[in-house]
C-alpha cells in the first residue's frame, strides 16, 4: 500500500512538474507542440545515456549478441510472445483514446495468440490476416489528450523518455499492466515477480537484438550520438500519438517552412 | 507561311524541352537505388564501394540545400565566407556519413511504391526496403526537391517516419548550443569527422 502511494504522489510530482519544466506557462500541458520539447537536464541527461552505454557495452549488446545466435524459432517465438503481452497495455490503451474498434481487434489477436498461438509464440492472428499490430502506452494516450512531453529525460537502463512518458510508465505499475498485476499481485502459484521481471528483461534485449546494427551505423556515424537519439526518439514518440501512417500529410509537412526557405538551385 | 512553320517548330521545340527532360521523381529515385544497388552487389572492394556511392551521391542529392537546412536559423546570421568554409566541410561530412551508411548493406533491393506531389518544390516519392531473412521490411520515404523539373534532387530521406535530415539537423543545433553558438566548434567537428 505504502508502495502504491509513493508511486502514485511521484506521478503526481512528475506531471506537475511536466507543467512547470518546460511549458514558460500552461501552453504545453495542454497541446502536444513538438518543437516545444527542452532538453531541461542535458548535463545530467548526457551523464545516465553515457552510463547507460557503458552498461550496454559491457552487459547489454553482448547478450543481445547471444539472442541472436539462439535458432530463429526461439527469437521468433521470444518476440511474438512479449509482443503478444504488450497488447495488454495497448487494448486499455486503445479504449482511453477512444480507438474502441481496435481495441476489440487487438483483443481478438490476444484471444487466438494466447490459445491457438500457444501462449503467443506464434503469431496466429497475423497469419490470419488480422490488422497490422501497433502497440499504444500510457504517455502515447496522455500525447493523444493534449498533455505535451514536458522535458526530455534519459532514465538509467531505461533510456530515452518524456517527463510525460515517464508518468504514463507509472500507471502500467498503478494498475495499468494486467500482466504485472497477475504476476506480482496475483494469488496464484504460476506468476511472480521474477516472471515479470524476465518478461521486460527478454522484451528489452529482442528489441536490441533487433537494432544492432542500427545502432553501430548510427553511433558511428553520428557526430552527437546523444542528440540523436535524442531527435529519433522525440520524432517516433511524436508520429506514434499522432498515430502517422506513412503519407500522412503531417510528417509530409513537418518542418516545410524551413524546407521552403532554401533555394539552391 | 514560312515565318508560320518557323513559328510552329518553334514552338514545338520549346515543347519538346519542357516535357521530355522533365524526369518524374518516381523514376527518378527508382533508378537512383538501381544505381546504388548495383554498387552494393558488385565484387569491389568497400573503399571502391564508397567512392561510387560518393559519386552518386553527389549526382541525386541536393548537398548544399541539406547542409542549409542542417544549419538551422543560424544561416542567416553567418557571413559568406564563413557560408563557404561551412559548405566544403559539410559536403566532406556529409558524403562520408551517406556512402558509410549505405555501404553496410549489401544488394539491398528497394521498390518504389507511389509517390505524393506536395508542391511545385517536393514531391514526396514512398518506397519500401523488401525483407529479408535478417530484418523486415523498411519503410522508406523520399523529400524530392522538383523546382528544377529536369533535374530533380534528393533533400530527405523519412525512414519508418524517422527524418534523417531532422535528425542532423537537430545534432548540429546541439553542438552549437552546447558552445554557444560558436559555428568554429561545429566546423571542428566536420572536419574532424571527415579525417577520421
Amino acid at each position: 500500500m505504502f508502495r502504491k502511494l509513493t508511486l502514485i504522489i511521484l506521478s503526481i510530482l512528475l506531471l506537475s512538474f511536466n507543467a512547470n519544466a518546460a511549458s514558460d506557462g500552461e501552453l504545453v500541458l495542454k497541446e502536444n507542440k513538438p518543437k516545444e520539447i527542452k532538453d531541461c537536464f542535458e548535463k545530467l541527461n548526457r551523464a545516465t545515456f553515457k552510463f547507460n552505454q557503458g552498461l550496454d557495452k559491457a552487459i547489454i549488446k553482448p547478450i543481445a549478441k547471444g539472442y541472436r545466435n539462439l535458432p530463429d524459432p526461439i527469437q521468433r517465438g521470444t518476440s511474438n510472445a512479449v509482443k503478444n503481452l504488450s497488447s495488454l497495455i495497448t487494448i486499455p490503451n486503445n479504449v482511453l483514446q477512444g480507438d474502441v474498434k481496435t481495441a476489440i481487434i487487438n483483443t481478438a489477436r490476444l484471444a487466438v495468440n494466447t490459445t491457438v498461438g500457444l501462449l503467443g509464440t506464434i503469431d496466429v492472428a497475423n497469419k490470419m490476416g488480422f490488422p497490422k499490430y501497433e502497440k499504444e502506452d500510457y504517455g502515447q494516450t496522455l500525447g493523444a489528450w493534449g498533455f505535451g512531453p514536458g522535458c526530455y529525460l534519459v532514465l538509467p537502463v531505461l533510456g530515452p523518455s518524456t517527463i510525460r512518458d515517464t508518468a504514463g510508465s507509472f500507471a502500467n505499475v498503478l494498475g495499468g499492466d494486467p500482466w504485472y498485476n497477475a504476476s506480482i499481485h496475483g494469488n496464484n502459484e504460476y506468476l511472480n515477480q521474477n516472471v515479470y521481471i524476465t518478461s521486460r528483461a527478454l522484451s528489452g534485449i529482442d528489441f536490441r537484438a533487433n537494432n544492432i546494427e542500427s545502432f553501430e551505423n548510427l553511433e558511428k556515424n553520428s557526430i552527437d550520438f546523444y542528440a540523436s537519439i535524442r531527435s529519433l526518439y522525440i520524432q517516433d514518440r511524436q508520429n506514434k500519438i499522432k498515430n502517422n501512417q506513412r503519407g500522412n500529410i503531417e510528417v509530409l509537412y513537418k518542418d516545410e517552412e524551413d524546407w521552403e526557405e532554401i533555394d539552391s538551385q | 507561311m514560312k515565318l508560320t512553320k518557323i513559328l510552329i517548330l518553334l514552338i514545338l521545340l520549346n515543347l519538346n524541352n519542357t516535357y521530355v527532360f522533365s524526369i518524374e521523381p518516381d523514376v527518378f529515385v527508382q533508378s537512383t537505388v538501381n544505381r546504388a544497388s548495383d554498387v552494393l552487389s558488385k565484387n569491389i572492394s568497400r573503399d571502391d564501394k564508397i567512392n561510387e556511392l560518393k559519386k552518386i551521391a553527389k549526382d541525386t542529392v541536393d548537398i548544399k540545400g541539406v547542409g542549409f537546412y542542417s544549419l538551422g536559423t543560424i544561416r542567416n546570421t553567418i557571413n559568406e565566407q564563413q557560408k563557404k568554409q561551412y559548405f566544403d566541410l559539410f559536403e566532406n561530412y556529409f558524403l562520408k556519413s551517406f556512402s558509410s551508411r549505405l555501404s553496410e548493406y549489401t544488394n539491398p533491393k528497394i521498390e518504389v511504391q507511389g509517390k505524393k506531389v506536395i508542391n511545385k518544390n517536393y514531391t514526396i516519392v514512398n518506397s519500401i526496403l523488401i525483407a529479408t531473412s535478417e530484418r523486415p521490411e523498411v519503410k522508406i520515404d523520399w523529400r524530392v526537391y522538383t523546382k528544377n523539373p529536369e533535374n530533380p534532387l534528393i533533400r530527405d530521406l523519412i525512414i519508418e517516419g524517422l527524418s534523417l535530415a531532422r535528425t542532423q539537423k537537430e545534432e548540429f543545433a546541439s553542438i552549437l548550443n552546447s558552445n554557444d553558438g560558436n559555428i568554429e566548434v561545429l566546423f571542428k567537428t566536420l572536419e574532424n569527422f571527415s579525417k577520421n
